[in-house]
């Protein structure tokens, strides 16, 4: 399917290069080649090289790690991952509430974000009038660009006091008394807790998601989106039944990467989170992530418990990053072999 | 080409970057990050003065242990001092060298600095969630003249680990023993109750927003912030309010001199304008110096900094270590820091 994009730019460009060197060197380039083999030889595998590298590291920060947090292992064992303690005092930990807000946080971090990214990408690539297209994708990447720290502190001195005041109470109006719903929206409406995380990730995952969805909508071919029209779709079908199924494998690994972001997020999470080892049914009340708990206690960690079991939280998040790859890959093969059927 | 004479030029001003750095007397340290604003302008001055630069990484106290244990640096810095036992274990001495005071502040309406009173007990109920209200009657009674609103309490608390916070958790563990019990005192703690600001700054934040909140910071943090700071119930039934003065009392209360390994914590202390909640921050060194020249020149900058720096720890809101007090400081440097062949390392 790429391929035929890819063929309407470059065959031009080649054959332009291949002209201009031939008035100046008609020598065939495998004289070239037969004068310096080393050099092919070389620079195969310096590149080898360094693509091992990365695999070596990875090895290594896996090796590291599980090598580190041994001594909260043996003495917590499997049972780490399911209870929730966390006292430093009587060197007692449990990583059940870190994960739980991690998990809560990027969930609402997607819900949000997922449908908003949508919207900007489909905006700009079937909607948007050409002047304002450049200007509001570059907007959009420049969020990206903004270090977390920025959006912490943004977080907790100006979203987090407006939330409080203004959006939270709201929501308690209208949500508080609906069953199941409810109980999320109880508590103090201070705009500190798991739901403002929660949002404070998505305005950061968004760039992300958006910038790749509207990457990849714009590869579509214009002839199917131009021929769809031609038969009365409106936007909406063409998108539907045009675009999301030429782009789905694009669009997921857009939204992986959001989450993979989210999942990891540390500094603005830690500000605006409330760092509280509690599992709460509501989303007002603090909670804590697993990023943002090594941030806080790493540093003052000196208890050798302490700072295993906080290596041990690092383990965990890797582990969770790597089922959301695997299931992201795995999802996109399931896609890729239902394609033919897809017409 | 152009890349090749970059990377020449590169590689020239790295190596000569390293030719540099080679030859400059550096002493190095790392640790507690409560000092640093102190001790990162007492180096400042020192290398005016003196040409030797001292590179003080603010890592944490934890941190700062264990980078001394491993010899990585001349001296290791730690809110929380070690046990005797402790320091004896990996042949470390320490010795205090700021003096800093923990405030409790509040967000509440129509309550000026200093107005609102606690005990130290009432305190230790709030944290622990016991007392849950701003109308209850144990803060009521202590506040007689104050109307104080029904509201819920809010508590606000650090969520990395602290000086500040075993600062504050010791005075708790030794006015409560129910939060000796239950919670106890330590750089970070399971904490029963309230929301976790990141930083002295974090908290600061978090109780300026919350209303009906409480917390704790450094005193040069609510001083910065204009925040309604609340006097304390001291050992001596006196209720003071938090200045450099009361800070002051209660480190010349402490006994020094016959605390092994200065092993000295400054909270509840005893004096009538003591403040409760003070606490000092520790110099980790090696008993027995590989490289007594470095020592020397650590101890050379303390030497001065004690002496020559209070008043620069003053304007950053900071105690100075009292006169008497430092005299014993250079008694414990002469009598338990050795080189290699026994002599000590400071005159």
């Amino acid at each position: 399917m790429m391929d035929t994009s890819a063929s309407m730019t470059l065959p031009g460009t080649m054959d332009l290069r291949v002209e201009s060197r031939g008035q100046r060197e008609p020598k065939p380039p495998a004289r070239r080649q037969a004068a310096a083999p080393w050099q092919d030889w070389a620079f195969e595998h310096t590149t080898m090289s360094f693509a091992v590298l990365v695999l070596a590291m990875l090895l290594a920060i896996i090796g590291a790690l599980s090598y580190a947090a041994l001594p909260a292992l043996e003495k917590f064992g499997l049972g780490f991952l399911f209870t929730n303690v966390w006292n430093p005092v009587k060197s007692e930990f449990g990583a059940l509430a870190p994960i739980y807000g991690t998990l809560v946080t990027s969930a609402i971090a997607l819900l949000i974000g997922v449908p908003v990214s949508f919207g900007i990408a489909l905006f700009l690539t079937e909607m948007c009038p050409p002047i304002l297209k450049r200007p509001l994708g570059t907007a959009v990447e420049l969020l990206a660009a903004i270090p977390s720290i920025i959006y912490g502190m943004w977080g907790l001195f100006v979203f987090a006091p407006l939330f409080g005041d203004y959006v939270q109470p709201l929501l308690q109006k209208i949500f508080g008394n609906i069953w199941i719903v409810g109980p999320l929206f109880k508590g103090a409406p201070n705009g500190i807790g798991m739901l403002s995380a929660g949002i404070i990730l998505s305005v950061m995952v968004i760039p992300f998601i958006s910038s790749v969805m509207r990457d990849v909508f714009e590869i579509v071919p214009p002839v199917l989106k131009e021929s769809a029209y031609a038969i009365g779709c409106t936007t909406w079908e063409v998108v539907h039944n045009v675009v999301l199924p030429y782009t789905k494998v694009g669009v997921i690994g857009g939204i992986m990467l959001g989450l993979g972001r989210a999942l990891g997020e540390t500094m603005a999470v830690t500000f605006i989170i409330g760092n509280a080892y509690r599992i709460s049914s509501s989303l007002y009340e603090p909670g804590n992530s697993i990023a943002s708990a090594l941030a806080n206690e790493f540093n003052e960690a000196a208890d050798p418990v302490h700072r295993a079991s906080l290596i041990t939280l690092g383990l965990v998040l890797f582990v969770l990053t790597l089922i959301v790859l695997g299931l992201s890959r795995l999802l996109i093969s399931q896609l890729a072999k239902g394609e033919g059927r897809r017409t | 080409m152009n890349i090749r004479r970059y990377v020449a030029t590169f590689l020239g001003v790295t190596f000569v970057g390293f030719g540099l750095e080679a030859q400059a007397i550096d002493i190095t340290g790392a640790g507690a990050t409560f000092p640093y604003p102190i001790y990162a302008k007492w180096a400042d001055a020192y290398k005016q003065k003196t040409g030797v630069g001292l590179n003080y990484q603010s890592i944490g106290s934890g941190g700062g242990i264990a980078q001394i244990k491993a010899k990585t640096v001349d001296f290791g810095a730690s809110d929380m001092p070690l046990k005797p036992d402790d320091l004896q274990q990996a042949g470390l001495m320490q010795f205090p060298a700021i003096i800093g005071g923990v405030v409790p502040v509040v967000n509440l309406e129509a309550i000026a600095p200093g107005q609102l009173k606690f005990t130290g007990p009432v305190l230790a109920d709030i944290f622990l969630g016991k007392i849950k209200n701003w109308n209850d009657k144990a803060i009521a009674d202590l506040n007689p003249g104050l109307k104080l609103p029904a509201d819920p309490i809010t508590v606000v608390r650090r969520s990395d680990g602290s000086g500040t916070t075993f600062i504050w958790t010791d005075y708790l563990s030794k006015v409560s023993p129910e939060w000796k019990e239950k919670v106890g005192a330590s750089t970070a703690v399971a904490w029963p109750e309230g929301v976790g600001g990141k930083g002295n700054e974090g908290v600061a934040a978090y109780v300026q927003r919350i209303k009906g909140s409480i917390g704790y910071v450094e005193y040069a943090y609510a001083k910065k912030n204009k925040m309604s700071y609340a006097s304390v119930k001291n050992k001596e039934g006196q209720f003071v309010q938090p200045d450099d003065d009361t800070f002051q009392a209660a480190a010349a209360y402490a006994d020094w001199k016959n605390a092994p390994g200065f092993y000295q914590i400054l909270t509840d202390q005893p004096g009538k304008t003591s403040w409760p909640i003070t606490g000092a921050s520790f110099i980790l060194m090696h008993q027995k110096q590989d490289k007594p020249q470095n020592a020397t020149e650590v101890l050379k900058f303390f030497d001065w900094a004690l002496k020559s720096g209070q008043k620069m720890a003053t304007e950053l809101d900071y105690v100075p270590m009292p006169d008497s007090v430092t005299k014993v400081i250079a008694d414990a440097w002469r009598a338990q820091l050795k080189d290699g062949s026994g002599k000590p390392v400071w005159n």
